[in-house]
C-alpha cells in the first residue's frame, strides 16, 4: 500500500516529493485535516472549543502518567487519561457544579500543572517539549495506518450517528424529546474528541492543535448557510491549508503544524468577506 | 371544513385515548416541587395550567418529558397503535436556547430529527417534501430555507411547533411558548394550536402566565400550586377562591366575563384559521 503512495507522490515534479518523510507526512495531513474539520464543526456548534483545548493540554498529564508507569509508548496512557477527563467534564457539565467554562479551566490548569511537575522532576522536561510543538515530519508509515483506522472510525460514526450529535448540539432538551439518549451521546462525543486530539498531539503539538480543529469550522461558518456547506467547506479549508502549510514549511524550514495554522488563519480572514452574504 | 372537523372528532368523547398522570410527586432534596398530581388528558382537549411563579408548572412538563425523576406513574392509552406503545410527546419550549450563529437551515433541523441520513451529505427529496408539508400546517413553508438563527421569535415558535407535530404526537406540551413574541404573533400561534387540536385530535397541555389567552383557548383549566387545587372549565376555575386570591378578583372576573361572552376580545379573529385547517 505505502509503496504505491510513495511512487505516486514521488512521480510529482517537485523537490519535496523526493523525500520519504514528506510523502508520509503528506498522507498523514490528508487523513488528519478532514478529521479535525469534521470534529471542529460540531465542537464549534456546541461551543466546546475550550474543552477540546483542555483535552489537548491534558495530554501532558497522560504522558507523565505513562512515564511514571514506565511505559515505553505513552500514547495509550494519554488516550486513556483524556477519555476519563472527557467523561468527567460531561458529568460535571450535567450536574452544573460550576459554569462549564470554569470547570474546564480548573481541570486544565490542574492537569497541566500535574503533568509539568511530574515530567520536570530532575530537570528532565526538555525531552518532552516536542509534545508542545509537535513534529509532523516524524510521522511513520505505521503511524499512518493508525491514523487511517482512526479516520475510518470517525468517518463511520459521522455517517451513522451524525444527526444524533447534531441534534444534541442544537439543544439537549429538544434532542431528548426526539428520543435521543442525550447523556450517552454527549459522553461518546467528548470521548471521540479526546481520542483524536491526544493521538494527534505528538505530531501537531498541544499548543496549536485546537486551532487546527476550530479554524476550519470558524472559516466555514462565515460562508455557509446550511449544515451541508458548513461541513464540506470546513473539510476543504482544512485539507487545503494542511497541504499548503506542509509544503510551505518544507521550503521555509519551519514547524509544520504552526505553518498550517497560519495558512488556515489567512483563509479565515479571507472568509470574513463572505460574512454579510451568508448571514443575510 | 365542517365535515373535516366532524370527522376528526371521532374520539373526543369515546374515552378511548388518554394520558393519565397518577399521583405524581417530585422532590429535590427536602423541597417538594410537586405532590399528588392527578390529571387525565383526553384527545382533542386543550388543558391550560395556570399558577403562581414557582408553582411547579414547568417541573410538571419536564416530568412528563421524562427529564425529572418522580414518584407515581404516567399511564397512556394510545390510539391507532397497540397498547404498550410508549407515550409520544411533542414539546415546544419556552425559548429554544441554541447557537443563533450556527449555519443551520430549517430544513437541516427537521432532517436531523426525522432522517437517519447524515445532514451533511444532503437532504433527500422525500424529507424535503415532508418538511414542506409539516411547515405548511403552521403557515411557515416559506421558511424552509432560512437559517434558524435569523427567524423572528414568532416564526421560530411556529417552526418548533411544526417540528413537535412531526410525527404526530399523542400529547403536545407547550411551555409558555410565546414569551417574547409580539401580540399579533401570539394570536396567530394560538389560533393555530387551537385549530390543530381539532385537526389532529391532540391532547394539548399548555403552561401559561397569560390568563386572558388561557381563558380564551382552554377547554379546561387547571390551577396548580405544588398540587392541583382546581380543575374545571375556565369560567369555574376563574371563580375559584384561591385563583382569585392569587391573580386578583377584578382581573379574574373581567377575563371570565370576556371568555363567557363568546370570545368577545376585540383582537380576536379567525382569519388565520382558514389557512391552517383547510
Amino acid at each position: 500500500m505505502m509503496h504505491l503512495w510513495y511512487a505516486a507522490v514521488g512521480s510529482l515534479p517537485f523537490e519535496w516529493t523526493q523525500y520519504t518523510f514528506m510523502k508520509t507526512a503528506l498522507l498523514a495531513v490528508i487523513l488528519l485535516t478532514p478529521l479535525f474539520a469534521l470534529l471542529g464543526c460540531l465542537i464549534v456548534n456546541k461551543q466546546m472549543a475550550f474543552f477540546s483545548d483542555a483535552v489537548g493540554h491534558s495530554a501532558l498529564t497522560g504522558i507523565a502518567i505513562g512515564a511514571l508507569l514506565g511505559l515505553a509508548e505513552p500514547a495509550w496512557a494519554m488516550v486513556a487519561f483524556a477519555v476519563v477527563l472527557a467523561v468527567v467534564f460531561t458529568v460535571a457539565r450535567r450536574y452544573a457544579v460550576a459554569s462549564a467554562d470554569t470547570v474546564v479551566g480548573l481541570v486544565m490548569a490542574f492537569a497541566v500543572a500535574l503533568g509539568v511537575v511530574i515530567l520536570s522532576r530532575g530537570g528532565g522536561f526538555a525531552s518532552y517539549s516536542r509534545y508542545l510543538i509537535g513534529d509532523l515530519l516524524s510521522v511513520t508509515a505505521a503511524d499512518c495506518a493508525w491514523i487511517a483506522a482512526l479516520a475510518a472510525t470517525v468517518g463511520v460514526l459521522w455517517v451513522v450517528a451524525f444527526n444524533t450529535f447534531f441534534l444534541v448540539s442544537v439543544n439537549s432538551s429538544l434532542a431528548r424529546t426526539r428520543g435521543i439518549p442525550v447523556w450517552p451521546a454527549e459522553a461518546a462525543f467528548a470521548a471521540i474528541v479526546a481520542v483524536v486530539v491526544t493521538v494527534s498531539v505528538q505530531w501537531v503539538g498541544l499548543l496549536i492543535i485546537n486551532s487546527l480543529i476550530v479554524l476550519p469550522a470558524a472559516t466555514a461558518r462565515n460562508v455557509a448557510r446550511s449544515m451541508r456547506s458548513y461541513v464540506l467547506v470546513a473539510c476543504a479549508v482544512s485539507l487545503c491549508s494542511g497541504v499548503a502549510g506542509l509544503i510551505a514549511s518544507y521550503y521555509l524550514a519551519t514547524a509544520t503544524g504552526a505553518t498550517i495554522v497560519l495558512v488556515s488563519m489567512c483563509l479565515f480572514v479571507l472568509s470574513l468577506a463572505g460574512v454579510r452574504r451568508a448571514h443575510a | 371544513m365542517n365535515e373535516r372537523r366532524a370527522g376528526a372528532h371521532h374520539c373526543a368523547t369515546c374515552g378511548e385515548c388518554c394520558t393519565k398522570l397518577i399521583d405524581i410527586g417530585v422532590r429535590i432534596g427536602s423541597a417538594v416541587l410537586l405532590r399528588n398530581v392527578n390529571l387525565h388528558m383526553h384527545c382533542g382537549e386543550l388543558t391550560v395550567i395556570i399558577g403562581p411563579n414557582g408553582a411547579g408548572k414547568t417541573t410538571l412538563l419536564r416530568t412528563i418529558l421524562g427529564e425529572i425523576p418522580h414518584s407515581g406513574r404516567i399511564e397512556h392509552r394510545p390510539r391507532r397503535r397497540n397498547g404498550d406503545a410508549p407515550l409520544r410527546t411533542g414539546y415546544v419550549p419556552q425559548r429554544l436556547d441554541f447557537d443563533a450563529s450556527a449555519p443551520m437551515s430549517v430544513d437541516d433541523l427537521f432532517a436531523g430529527a426525522l432522517s437517519g441520513r447524515p445532514v451533511w451529505t444532503g437532504i433527500s427529496a422525500g424529507i424535503r417534501t415532508r418538511v414542506r408539508d409539516a411547515l405548511s400546517v403552521v403557515a411557515a413553508d416559506h421558511l424552509h430555507n432560512r437559517r434558524v438563527g435569523t427567524l423572528s421569535g414568532g416564526e421560530l415558535q411556529r417552526v418548533l411547533l411544526a417540528l413537535a407535530l412531526t410525527p404526530t404526537p399523542d400529547l403536545l406540551l407547550l411551555d409558555e411558548p410565546v414569551s417574547g413574541v409580539d401580540p399579533a404573533g401570539i394570536e396567530l400561534f394560538y389560533d393555530m394550536v387551537s385549530a390543530l387540536r381539532q385537526r389532529y385530535d391532540l391532547s394539548i397541555l399548555l403552561v401559561s402566565h397569560d390568563l386572558e389567552i388561557a381563558a380564551r383557548y382552554a377547554d379546561r383549566m387547571v390551577f396548580l400550586n405544588t398540587t392541583i387545587l382546581a380543575d374545571s372549565t375556565p369560567a369555574e376555575v376563574l371563580s375559584h377562591e384561591l385563583v382569585r386570591k392569587t391573580f386578583g378578583v377584578s382581573y379574574c372576573e373581567a377575563i371570565r366575563h370576556n371568555a363567557e361572552s363568546g370570545h368577545a376580545s376585540p383582537h380576536h379573529h379567525h382569519v388565520h384559521e382558514e389557512s391552517v385547517v383547510s
